[in-house]
């Protein structure tokens, strides 16, 4: 849809061989950290400005984790004592066995963790037959398909009309009103089409040559050949099911049938009393509420925070500029 | 793309010249079996939804159904201009959009050319992965992190407490509260958004920069003739992006710190949807909201979109 190539204007028609040999050489000057020639050294002012200005955003980005994660960790000596915690004097695990050993706070991250596996797989059987029946050309009808899907970017059903839908299907309640609706996302699904149509038509040839037909074509070649993009499209999708929270809102009644979005909102953001959401030992005083409360988003992030290396691998490169730029 | 492949594999078989659309078809015949489910699905919850708006027309009520509930017409548009908290919502609304304009649409432009101008890739890389992080947190775990740094028993007001400072709630302070969101919007989101522009300013040709520098221009001149037009374009399209969702500021970040600032602060055309539509139980008027919202996003976006190829850019569609 997008085009991000520069406005073409301000490319001036430059001698081919000479200009792409010195844009070359500046470039792998600039990849081995190098100044490029032309850039002048920034005065000793403008240096330290840009070092405070990244210093700071730095920490701003990293603090509120930072803090979470040693609140999470504190005893209570810690936290009562009213001092700061950034790093506990007392390291303990009290929080985090409280929210283990059953209740709420278990119930609802095995619920989440199954949703997430399901949901992905279904997502992604979903999308990546779509796209592939999409990306070969020639096949009638297709076009008219692919229009309807972009049209999808522009004619969003609203809050309402999906709600109804949901409740006529009689999903209210269940599981899949949480995958089903969204099971396809469009971006997605482009990404995923240009990628297979970027597949050499020469290798599917071939294989139809020997005799394989679309479906063994799909399994044999287009899908082995698209492991690491099919990883990607996997990760994003494990990600919006994991962090989905306004869904469930709408489509979840049972308070047991919630993923942790909602418990953690319930117990986190609006304080409800922990004593249900935990079992505790009755022998022994109670981690502070606070301690369990940050036990909680942690449990939350750390999965998103296991899956982010890979995500950051390809998302900065390839995959969504192949999308921007179809 | 596709007509280039398209003349590539008619190459390989020229017999595919001849063959009729029956034929295609036959040919194709598995390729059917992998778009059905997925037509299917955009059909069902992108498209059916779509003729869902007619409960606008009507005194919804979900024990009548779309057939027995009766019409009203338009009444339930003429009550867009009377409704005291739509009025508001709506106000809100427009007010956070502006905010979300001013602040939070240049500020990834700006960490982009802070990031672009760092010659060290290590830095580079490093400052990135930490920037990037936070779009992948939900909002739910965003406002608990920042609760616990800001609200009333968080970090600051620790610090303040402990030297004896009065202590004041940011996260409960409506007067507060739409600086506070775009803040967090920046706070989330500003990493992500500087991928797309790193990705045009690395795409601006280095022999311009040259060129400019033998003519003599300094870093702000360069700045402004040669790197801001190159990526000129990227960003009336992600401008002409915006508009489309001018009145949809988003409904989660809303809608879990609304308890803590209460409605008049925190109401916007997304949660009044659901407020008044689904809580409150006035369908038709929820519905008509949410419609004349999204009508007038894909006007906007259709316009700009005009606008800026009237003015030479390239637009999106």
């Amino acid at each position: 849809m997008a085009v991000t190539n520069p406005d073409p204007a301000a490319q001036p028609g430059t001698p081919m061989t000479a200009g792409m040999a010195v844009t070359t050489a500046v470039r792998r000057r600039r990849t081995d950290s190098a100044r490029p020639v032309w850039m002048e050294e920034p005065s000793l002012p403008l240096k330290v400005l840009k070092a405070v200005t990244l210093a700071f955003i730095v920490l701003v980005m990293t603090f509120p984790l930072v803090y979470v994660i040693a609140v999470s960790f504190s005893s209570a000596k810690d936290v009562l004592g009213g001092g700061l915690v950034l790093f506990p004097a007392n390291p303990t695990l009290d929080a985090y066995r409280a929210i283990f050993e059953g209740g709420v706070v278990t119930r609802a991250l095995r619920v989440s963790v199954g949703l997430t596996l399901l949901g992905t797989l279904a997502q992604m059987v979903a999308t990546t037959t779509l796209a592939y029946g999409l990306s070969k050309p020639g096949v009638p009808g297709a076009r008219i398909v692919l229009f309807l899907v972009l049209g999808a970017f522009l004619f969003t059903p609203g809050m309402i009309p999906s709600f109804l839908l949901v409740r006529e299907l009689g999903m209210l309640d269940t599981y899949p009103s949480l995958i089903v609706p969204g099971l396809i996302g469009a971006f997605n699904l482009i990404v995923l089409r240009n990628f297979f149509m970027n597949i050499p038509q020469e290798l599917l040839d071939a294989a139809r040559v020997d005799g394989a037909n679309d479906v063994q074509i799909f399994f044999r070649i287009v899908l082995p050949l698209s492991k690491a993009v099919l990883a990607v499209v996997a990760l994003f999708y494990g990600v919006g099911i994991w962090n989905a929270f306004f869904n469930a809102v709408l489509y979840i009644y049972d308070t047991s049938k919630w993923p942790i979005q909602l418990v953690l909102r319930q117990y986190v953001l609006q304080g409800s009393s922990l004593s249900s959401a935990t079992q505790l030992d009755p022998t022994q005083p109670p981690p502070p509420p606070q301690t369990i409360q940050m036990a909680i988003v942690v449990v939350a992030t750390v999965p998103i925070l296991l899956v982010y290396p890979f995500l950051q691998k390809y998302f900065t490169k390839g995959v969504l500029s192949g999308a921007i730029k179809g | 793309m596709a007509t280039i492949q398209q003349v590539r594999s008619l190459d390989t078989f020229p017999q595919a010249n001849k063959i009729t659309l029956r034929g295609k078809i036959l040919r194709d015949r598995w390729m059917y079996l992998f778009i059905l489910p997925g037509l299917l699905y955009f059909l069902i919850f992108n498209y059916l939804p779509l003729a869902g708006n007619i409960v606008a027309f009507q005194e919804y009520s979900p024990y009548l159904g779309f057939r027995e509930s009766p019409w009203v017409g338009l009444r339930n548009f003429e009550r867009l201009f009377t409704d005291p908290d739509f009025e508001r919502a709506l106000i809100n609304t427009i007010q956070i959009e502006i905010l979300q304009l001013v602040f939070s649409f240049p500020a990834p432009l700006l960490l982009a050319l802070l990031l672009n101008s760092l010659i060290s890739e290590r830095v580079k890389r490093s400052v990135q992965s930490i920037v990037y992080l936070p779009h992948f947190l939900s909002w739910v775990i965003i406002i608990a992190l920042w609760q616990q740094v800001f609200g009333g028993n968080g970090f600051m007001n620790q610090i303040l407490r402990n030297q004896g400072m009065d202590t004041f709630n940011i996260m409960a302070n409506p007067d507060i509260f739409k600086p506070l969101v775009v803040v967090q919007a920046i706070w989330k989101d500003v990493g992500w958004g500087t991928i797309i522009f790193l990705a045009a300013l690395t795409k601006i040709d280095t022999q311009l920069y040259e060129a400019a520098v033998i003519d003599g221009a300094g870093g702000w001149r360069r700045l402004r003739d040669v790197t801001l037009p190159g990526i000129r374009s990227i960003i009336v399209l992600l401008l002409i992006l915006r508009l489309g969702s001018m009145f949809s500021v988003g409904f989660e970040q809303y809608f879990l710190q609304q308890q803590a600032v209460g409605a008049e602060a925190a109401e916007v055309l997304d949660t009044f949807v659901y407020s008044r539509g689904i809580q409150g139980g006035d369908w038709g008027f929820g519905t008509a909201v949410g419609l004349v919202r999204s009508l007038v996003g894909l006007m906007l976006i259709v316009s700009a979109n005009w606008l800026a190829r009237r003015a030479g850019e390239e637009g999106i569609f």
